[in-house]
């Protein structure tokens, strides 16, 4: 096919961050917005989210996931923006120009901008070199969710979580309502992940929670049988099971850009992007979660807003290719600093702030040095998984091409 | 023992195991005229040793000279390349280099180049290591020097047996699977063979049990000449951009008992470090461990240090059916129409084809009606290699289903609906790639349990009423 087609925006995945995009773009007056969806319907994972509550803040009031989902697409679609689902990306070339493939087969797109919203998911069994065999039966929350609220499917019965993060309680509520029941939550980590106040939910629904778990392994031939780990008191347990929820440690969906010419972070897992939200070609806008691991949906809603007005002014009045600094944590307990370049220039609608995570509990000063001047400090007191924002650097103060360099003066 | 009825079809072949090696026995034997009847255990076809493995087409440089395994694997290795344009079969034309990371290893480059070239391998090449390094440039700077072997190559492990046993059943064979030989009688020509899934009857039975050729032999000869020790192989894959970061496969220097960790391209785009070497009893349980995993991956970034930014898409494990000899153990019962092909330890993917020959080679005075095939039927293989076209890069696909590896609907349902159909989910995974890639079933694993509904056993899900 040698057809081109052509569109003014095209955004790269329906979820959250993409249609709240597309709609917000429509709201600035930006005209011929199309959303790619490879999914059969946009959406995104709250499609398979079936608990509530999504959307209090964008939408006014508590939905569960797939309705919540259903609106963002209405109202997309009341704003003008063309959704295509079906269509799944499969590469990104230098200015805006994508290539598509559709059930009838491949075709490239041209567009002004181009916004990448694909999206974070869970890493797999296999990414955290788990022991033991591997049978049928280990999936992660997402798959879970799928089979149980998009396809009416119910994996197993009495299955293991792994993890404690958010997502890892709310495997709990997935169980509940495909009729399984949670044997145990075991985490890796010497605390669950989640700020404490989560805790006793776990307790409240009767799953026993193990922390500070080691030596992990999964047993079974063709279908999980049990999980053995050495719990705290350096005992053995072993839990009979017929399957393993594995949960949470998110990464970025961060696939067609490993092939392409864009620069990916490995802090992040995601693009480099700088105080514009632009990728290192600045055709490419980058929202919602595949910046980073990882936001809820409301905050990747408010992102994408933010997201939409840049872009808006910058088809409008375009920032090209400036000048920028590099940006980059030198600290160990620092996984990562957003943005990871900061443009030198004055352009109107800069973001304010930037956002951080540690790897490990932390607390001190963060400062961003450059040039041996402080650019911007400011005390933190974290943990894993908690979101940090501090000011955006102070561009007066950076040097001529001085790299920023974050770090925690403990 | 259920005593089979007089209007059963008496097979001229019967051939214990679907492994590589049975697969390829099955297609020889069809191809040469005999009715085969192909017995296999397992719900699926490559269940055993060779469900995991390197992928390496193999020259057979290395094998000992004069052995039975080197003349094998240099036959297999010349006619797959010979059938596999007519069969669709890929082949990633890698190459390989044998590298020296320090002085004694160095040292024994030459014996090897030697031995090579006593193996009729005649273009291997003692190479500096400044060649080397401009050839790789990923390769680590500690690089002593090495050797180059341009005809390893590497090909896709499961579409080479399926094309084989597909080929076969199209050709008239018979497969049978869940249908493990416990035992079997030879009586007046004919082995009568005690199956879980019903009496069989054979003029001839090849045992190609692979980990359990002891076993298997013990029930049929009442004893074997070998003990299968299994020899468990761990693998890190790393995410497809990996691949860029080495052209051809490289290897250690060999030691006595294993080819050492390699890293090499994957016919399916990634790039692959393994496998570990260790023994045990098991048969049947090859688990990864932790500690295996991480040391995989600190050897590979030893050799590239540009490895340690990539992530790692799976991790799995293989069992070699290693024995207490060095050389395969193919050997001949005439009195009762026997063969027991066991100890294909390391190199059976790429000299089934080879074994296959020399086991009807062996067949001297035994003629099948009719004779050879003179038209054999010629299916076409599973398109999975990320370096040739896939399907869903044809139109009228459907839909893509599994998005790390672009698995589409219509291949899906090819796969579930066509001959020797899976029938559980590591066989459809091996059909198709479906959950293998990056997010390794995040995404699809919802809308493949509803599209596999039906077919698969144990299913991915139960409805959930
Ligand atoms: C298992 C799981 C559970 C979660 N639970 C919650 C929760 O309970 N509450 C909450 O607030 N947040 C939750 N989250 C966080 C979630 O990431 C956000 O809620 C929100 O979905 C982020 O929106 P997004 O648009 O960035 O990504 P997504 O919603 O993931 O959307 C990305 C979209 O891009 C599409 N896509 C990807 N690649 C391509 C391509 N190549 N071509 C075309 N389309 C493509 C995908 O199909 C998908 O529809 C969860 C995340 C996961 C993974
Ligand atoms: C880690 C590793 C790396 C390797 N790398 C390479 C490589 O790069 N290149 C290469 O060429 N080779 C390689 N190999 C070797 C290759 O995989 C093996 O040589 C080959 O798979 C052996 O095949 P097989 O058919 O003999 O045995 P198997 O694959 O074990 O097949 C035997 C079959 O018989 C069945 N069976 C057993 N008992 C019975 C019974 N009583 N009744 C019915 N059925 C029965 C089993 O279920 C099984 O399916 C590697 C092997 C490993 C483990």
């Amino acid at each position: 096919m040698s057809d081109v087609l052509n569109c003014n925006v095209a955004i790269v995945g329906g979820g959250t961050a993409g249609l709240a995009l597309a709609t917000a773009l429509r709201a600035q007056g930006v005209a011929d917005v199309v959303v790619l969806e490879r999914d059969v319907e946009a959406g995104g994972v709250p499609r398979h989210c079936g608990h509530y509550p999504f959307g209090i803040r964008e939408l006014g009031r508590a939905f569960k996931g797939p309705d919540y989902a259903r609106a963002l697409v209405r109202n997309a679609k009341a704003a003008g923006v063309e959704i295509r689902s079906g269509v799944t990306v499969t590469a990104l070339h230098p200015n805006a120009r994508l290539g598509l493939n559709t059930a009838e087969g491949n075709v490239e797109l041209q567009a002004n901008r181009v916004a990448l919203c694909t999206g974070v998911r869970e890493s797999s069994r296999a990414q955290r070199f788990l022991s033991g065999t591997r049978p049928q039966g280990v999936l992660t929350t997402g798959a879970l969710q799928a089979m149980v609220y998009l396809n009416g499917k119910r994996p197993f019965k009495r299955p293991v979580i792994l993890g404690s993060e958010l997502v890892s309680f709310s495997a709990i509520m997935t169980c509940r309502h495909g009729g399984m029941r949670a044997a145990a939550m075991i985490e890796e980590g010497p605390r669950v992940t989640v700020r404490n106040f989560m805790r006793p939910y776990a307790a409240l629904k009767g799953v026993p929670l193990f922390t500070g778990a080691r030596d992990l392994r999964i047993h079974g031939h063709r279908e999980v049988e049990a999980i053995s780990f050495t719990n705290r008191r350096g005992v053995t347990e072993m839990i009979e099971t017929d399957g393993v929820i594995i949960s949470g440690q998110f990464r970025p969906e961060a696939a067609l850009l490993h092939a392409s010419h864009l620069d990916v972070d490995a802090g992040t897992g995601g693009p480099v992007i700088d105080q514009y939200g632009r990728a290192t070609d600045p055709s490419y806008f980058v929202t919602g979660n595949l910046l980073r691991p990882v936001e809820t949906s409301g905050w990747c809603w408010r992102e994408a807003g933010e997201t939409a007005r840049r872009m808006a002014r910058d088809l409008s009045d375009p920032i090209g290719r400036v000048p920028f600094v590099c940006q980059r944590s030198v600290d160990p307990a620092l996984r990562f600093v957003l943005p990871q370049r900061i443009a030198l220039t004055d352009a109107a609608g800069a973001m304010t702030q930037m956002q951080m995570r540690v790897s490990e509990p932390v607390s001190g000063h963060l400062v961003a040095m450059a040039a041996g001047n402080t650019v911007m400090s400011q005390f933190i007191d974290s943990r894993p998984e908690r979101r940090i924002l501090t000011p955006m650097v102070s561009l007066s103060r950076l040097g001529q091409a001085q790299d920023v360099e974050v770090k925690i003066l403990r | 023992m259920s005593k089979s009825l007089d209007h059963d079809p008496i097979f001229d072949v019967a051939i214990i195991g679907a492994g590589v090696v049975g697969c390829a026995m099955a297609r020889r034997f069809t191809l040469d005229g005999a009715k085969v009847v192909v017995l296999e255990k397992a719900a699926e076809v490559l269940d055993g040793a060779s469900k995991a493995n390197s992928a390496i087409l193999h020259t057979g440089f290395d094998a000992p000279p004069g052995s039975v395994e080197q003349s094998c694997v240099a036959a297999g290795y010349a006619e797959y390349l010979d059938i596999r344009d007519g069969l669709g079969l890929p082949v990633l034309k890698t190459g390989a280099m044998v590298l020296a990371w320090n002085d004694e290893q160095l040292a024994s480059l030459p014996a090897l180049v030697e031995k090579a070239h006593q193996n009729g391998v005649l273009d291997v090449e003692l190479r500096s290591r400044e060649a080397l390094l401009e050839a790789e440039p990923a390769l680590s700077p500690n690089l002593k020097g090495g050797f180059v072997v341009p005809g390893e190559y590497v090909i896709d492990p499961w579409a080479t047996a399926h094309a084989y046993i597909l080929q076969a059943i199209a050709n008239g064979a018979v497969l049978r699977r869940n249908a493990e030989v416990l035992g079997g009688v030879f009586e007046d020509g004919i082995w009568d063979l005690e199956v879980t899934s019903g009496a069989v009857r054979a003029k001839q039975v090849i045992n190609c049990a692979g980990l359990y050729g002891d076993v298997t032999d013990a029930r049929l000869l009442g004893q074997a000449g070998f003990t299968i020790k299994p020899r468990k192989g761990q693998f890190v894959v790393f995410d497809k951009p990996a691949s860029e970061l080495a052209g051809a496969v490289l290897l250690p220097v060999p030691t006595k008992t294993t080819k050492g960790v390699v890293i090499f391209r994957t016919i399916f785009g990634n790039l692959a470090v393994g496998p570990t070497a260790e023994e045990q009893e098991s048969r049947t349980e090859a688990t990864t461990e932790t500690a295996s995993l991480h040391d995989l991956r600190a050897k590979g970034i030893e050799m590239l240090p540009a490895l340690a930014q990539f992530e790692v898409t799976t991790v799995y494990a293989g069992l070699r059916p290693a024995t207490e000899h060095q050389d395969y153990q193919i050997s001949q019962d005439v009195a009762r129409n026997y063969v027991s092909v066991s100890g294909i330890r390391s190199t059976g993917l790429s000299a089934a084809l080879g074994i296959a020959r020399h086991v009807a080679a062996m067949n001297v005075g035994v003629a099948f009606d009719g004779g050879p095939i003179k038209n054999p039927i010629i299916p076409s293989a599973d398109r999975l290699s990320n370096y040739h076209g896939r399907d869903w890069e044809d139109a009228g696909h459907g839909g893509i289903i599994c998005h790390c590896e672009l698995v589409t609907k219509r291949e899906i349902l090819a796969a579930l609906n066509g001959p020797m159909a899976p029938t559980t989910l590591q066989g459809l995974k091996r059909r198709t790639r479906v959950t293998m890639g990056r997010c390794q079933g995040f995404y699809c694993t919802g809308a493949l349990s509803s599209l596999t509904q039906g077919y698969l056993d144990p299913p991915i899900g139960e409805d959930d009423e």
